[in-house]
């Protein structure tokens, strides 16, 4: 619970004379999907506590190393939540690092990604210097949105010292419906499901069982529960949480598992030896042992991306845009912020 | 250049766009270039070098290149409806309109977004959509004029965005024409894209970083039922703790806005909303959802509003009422035109809990400039839109408007707000940006920029000031010695 930026600021500074590299590291929960190499870490977790919370301004702002069990039950005591959901991993996992990532969890296309709720950011730059982007309101856009450049930047951007992070009213009743479908029929409700006006936090396909969550307003929630049919999810059990932090059986370490994100009613991937559909048809997550790049080029022909999460030796680095246009203008904006390269090496590909 | 020089570079121009743009939309005369001199601010104008109206994606890539081989800056302009000077022209610069780009290409059910160009106006696509149970959420007041092109330049906002978000959180993809004139797309078919995160970058950016050229919208469903609740306060304090209330209680409006006394006054002169004209500010709060659940959260909102001292709490009572309610309040900004020979909008957001201190501060500065304001708010998000009333024929009043204007952005950057939360910072506002940031940061902006533009020809001089602008304008000093990216220009 302590302000250690100075620290911070010192370790990089002399990274930056040294020429020498950090990883930035939080929680360590994700260390599963960084193919860093730096020769030195930066330890983000000693840099936490929560600096500013007023619950009627629906603005919390905290240190990057917070841990976000501590935030979630901070907002619980006062009725409120992070509506996107953040992925634990572990119990140590940091808001620095969830916003770092850039991953929803099962409420994201309804709730929306750290992009969605970050308002502001303190940054450490790869020169050592502190920079304040976005701020503590609504609405903010003076200057380019830098602050919601960060979000899913993996760190390769600069140190995320501190967020500034929209809050919100947390829903008053959450149920979860199941149904029996094959995968086929799943997909099709979810689709129709969702092109419907219902209070949805999420539609997740698993097992031969479709999980229908609903949170809102009781009359809604039940009124809607009603109306959809299936059967009810007992309240203590985990299957969300599981899906969140990939503890279902589905997320064997030891096999190919892969995640793609494409347009939520394109067809199941040829590739794919067996499916989890989650984001009501956003985020599947397939078990393939299929090439690489087979996997790659489906996704990509029906406009979407994959990356292999578990099941490979060595975590493969997050790829940038393919488009050749692209690729000098992301360079050029690593060494705005980053101008020697000191963070995070070899997370990204060709950056 | 002298004058004989930009008749030649006007020549040159018109004759390489003519060779594969009609003719007929390409503006060279001085009366064709006219009616685009200024945007919604129409204090500032500037005869534009030339016009050009392209209607493919490959004339602009052309337009482009052709204007990156001749070092010629570049503006877009949507519909024209910008409040901030962004969409003014350079008088040695093309004006590039997307006006032609006008055709919704999708409505995609299945996947709940919609693939429009630039130049659609934001409620057409709500009203494209409608027929399939959708719609857009984000509905700036300006929505049946301005352009889907602008609100991506801009991140407009509207009286919804407090629960569905700007227009940054409403998008899944945008195609851009580059300065050198490449086409890229940003964001994907999915909820994300590989790389960093550039179309949140390219939200707001203000023409800056690439002409929008297409865009992929997310659709929601249209909820069942929507109902407004309208209350009057006897201070405008009272209204303000009213919406801390509201939240505290849990509750998350659909709309949340506040008028004061002139604003409302004005509204109900124009547009006969059926508003208390006595009161000192009303809210608007509407709540939307499924019959029961509507049902069950008014009751929740006027018990709230009628605890927190609303002296009055009216719920409409059919649509036709909540429509009125709210055609009050789009339309205040015209309402407040015609008490005033000329009103001057501002745009500054601040943590909501200020609002009793800010509006104290207008008052007080109004006297010091002898101007007086309405306030209209997005009381959800905090973002104050002061409407200066002065009059232009009068000498000195403008340039009095715009000071008094600065004050106010500057007292909400005092007390940690911004100095614009929707309409974008253009020409307008380009002094107090070096009130909110400090010269590290403006540079950092300099350097994304030319990440994108490296040769700054896209809507140069707007958004971002230079450094010397800043020393000028004397909020900050800089110490040469401590010059970053020292290899950027000055300019
Ligand atoms: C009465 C009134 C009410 C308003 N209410 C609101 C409101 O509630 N919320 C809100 O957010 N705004 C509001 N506005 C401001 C304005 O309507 C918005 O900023 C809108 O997004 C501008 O769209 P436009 O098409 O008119 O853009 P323009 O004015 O033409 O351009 C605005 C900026 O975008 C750039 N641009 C335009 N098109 C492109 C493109 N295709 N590619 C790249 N750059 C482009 C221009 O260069 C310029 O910098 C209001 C304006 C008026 C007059």
């Amino acid at each position: 619970m302590s302000d250690n930026t100075q620290q911070l600021i010192d370790q990089v500074q002399s990274a930056h004379t040294n020429n020498s590299t950090l990883k930035i590291v939080g929680g360590n929960s994700k260390d599963f999907l960084q193919a860093c190499t730096a020769n030195d870490t930066l330890e983000m977790t000693s840099h936490a506590g929560v600096v500013n919370y007023e619950p009627t301004e629906l603005v919390l702002t905290a240190r990057a190393g917070t841990p976000i069990v501590e935030i979630e039950k901070l907002l619980a005591d006062n009725g409120q939540y992070l509506s996107f959901e953040p992925p634990h991993f572990s119990e140590n996992t940091t808001i620095g690092g969830a916003v770092a990532s850039g991953m929803g969890g099962p409420r994201r296309p309804w709730g929306g990604a750290p992009r969605d709720v970050l308002l502001g950011c303190r940054l450490l730059t790869g020169t050592g210097d502190v920079m304040r982007f976005g701020g503590e309101v609504m609405k903010n856009v003076a200057g380019y949105d830098v602050s919601r450049l960060m979000a899913g930047a993996q760190g390769s951007l600069g140190v995320l010292l501190e967020v500034s992070l929209k809050v919100l009213p947390a829903p008053s009743k959450t149920i979860t419906l199941t149904q029996n479908l094959s995968e086929t029929e799943a997909h099709q409700t979810m689709r129709e499901l969702a092109a419907k006006p219902i209070p949805l936090s999420g539609v997740c396909f698993a097992n031969g069982q479709l999980y229908i969550r609903l949170s809102g307003a009781h009359a809604s929630v039940n009124a809607w529960s009603k109306k959809i049919g299936g059967e009810r999810l007992a309240e203590n059990n985990t299957f969300w949480e599981r899906l969140r932090d990939h503890q279902l059986d589905f997320f064997d370490r030891s096999q190919p598992v892969w995640r793609i994100s494409l347009p939520p009613a394109a067809p199941s991937l040829a590739c794919a030896d067996s499916t989890l559909i989650d984001w009501a048809g956003g985020q599947r997550w397939i078990i393939s042992n299929a090439a690489p790049e087979q996997i790659k080029a489906e996704a990509l022909n029906l406009k979407g991306h994959a990356k292999q999460f578990y099941g490979n030796a060595l975590p493969e680095p997050w790829a940038m845009s393919s488009q050749v246009a692209l690729g000098p203008i992301q360079k050029r904006l690593k060494e705005t912020f980053d101008p020697k390269r000191i963070f995070n090496p070899g997370t990204h590909a060709n950056l | 250049m002298s004058t004989q020089d930009t008749s030649a570079l006007r020549e040159r121009l018109a004759d390489q766009f003519k060779s594969f743009v009609d003719p007929a939309f390409v503006l060279a005369e001085e009366s064709e270039r006219k009616p685009y001199e200024c945007d919604g601010l129409a204090a500032y104008r500037h005869l534009p070098l030339i016009v050009v109206l392209p209607e493919t994606i490959d004339d602009v890539q052309k337009i482009m290149r052709i204007c990156h081989a001749e070092q010629v800056p570049v503006v877009a302009r949507g519909a024209g409806t910008g409040l901030s000077g962004g969409a003014l022209p350079l008088e040695n610069g093309v004006l590039l309109s997307l006006a032609r780009f006008n055709q919704i290409l999708d409505i995609d059910k299945p996947n709940l977004c919609a693939t429009v160009q630039p130049g659609v106006r934001n409620l057409a696509i709500s009203e494209a959509a409608k027929p399939f149970g959708l719609y857009y959420a984000p509905d700036p007041s300006s929505q049946i004029a301005c352009s889907i092109g602008g609100n991506v330049a801009e991140n407009a906002g509207g009286v919804h965005c407090l629960k569905y978000g700007l227009t940054v959180n409403n998008l899944l993809s945008v195609t851009i024409v580059t300065a050198e004139g490449e086409l890229v797309t940003l964001g994907s078919g999915g909820l994300d894209a590989e790389g960093f995160d550039l179309l949140a970058l390219i939200t707001g950016s203000e023409g800056m970083l690439g002409i929008v050229v297409e865009i992929t919208v997310k659709l929601l469903p249209i909820q069942e039922r929507a109902q407004v609740v309208m209350a009057a306060f006897d201070h405008v304090e009272t209204a303000g703790q009213a919406v801390a209330d509201l939240i505290a209680e849990g509750i998350l409006p659909a709309g949340l806005e506040m008028m004061d006394q002139p604003s409302l006054q004005a509204a109900e002169d124009f547009v006969h909303a059926g508003y208390p004209v006595e009161a000192a500010a009303i809210l608007l709060c509407e709540v939307d959802g499924d019959n029961e659940e509507v049902s069950e959260e008014i009751a929740r909102v006027r018990q709230r509003l009628t605890d927190s001292g609303a002296t009055e709490v009216r719920t409409a009572k059919d649509d036709n009422e909540r429509a009125r309610f709210w055609a009050g309040r789009k339309a205040a900004f015209p309402a407040v035109g015609r008490i005033s020979p000329d009103y001057y909008c501002m745009d500054g957001t601040i943590p909501r809990k200020h609002l009793p201190y800010i509006l104290r501060e207008i008052n007080r500065l109004g006297e010091v400039y002898g101007l007086r304001a309405a306030n209209v708010f997005h009381a959800g998000d905090g973002n104050l839109h002061p409407l200066i009333l002065y009059n232009g024929n009068e000498p000195g009043e403008i340039e009095r408007a715009e000071a008094f204007g600065g004050k106010i952005l500057e007292a909400c950057v005092e007390v940690g707000g911004s100095i614009t939360g929707e309409h974008g910072v253009g020409l307008e506002k380009i002094n107090q940006m070096c009130a909110q940031f400090p010269p590290e940061e403006i540079t950092l902006f300099h350097a994304v920029k030319a990440a994108f533009d490296q040769q700054g020809l896209l809507n140069p001089g707007k958004a971002i000031p230079t450094l010397n602008r800043c020393a000028e304008f004397g909020a900050m000093h800089i110490s040469q010695g401590d010059m970053r990216f020292p290899h950027l220009e000055r300019f």
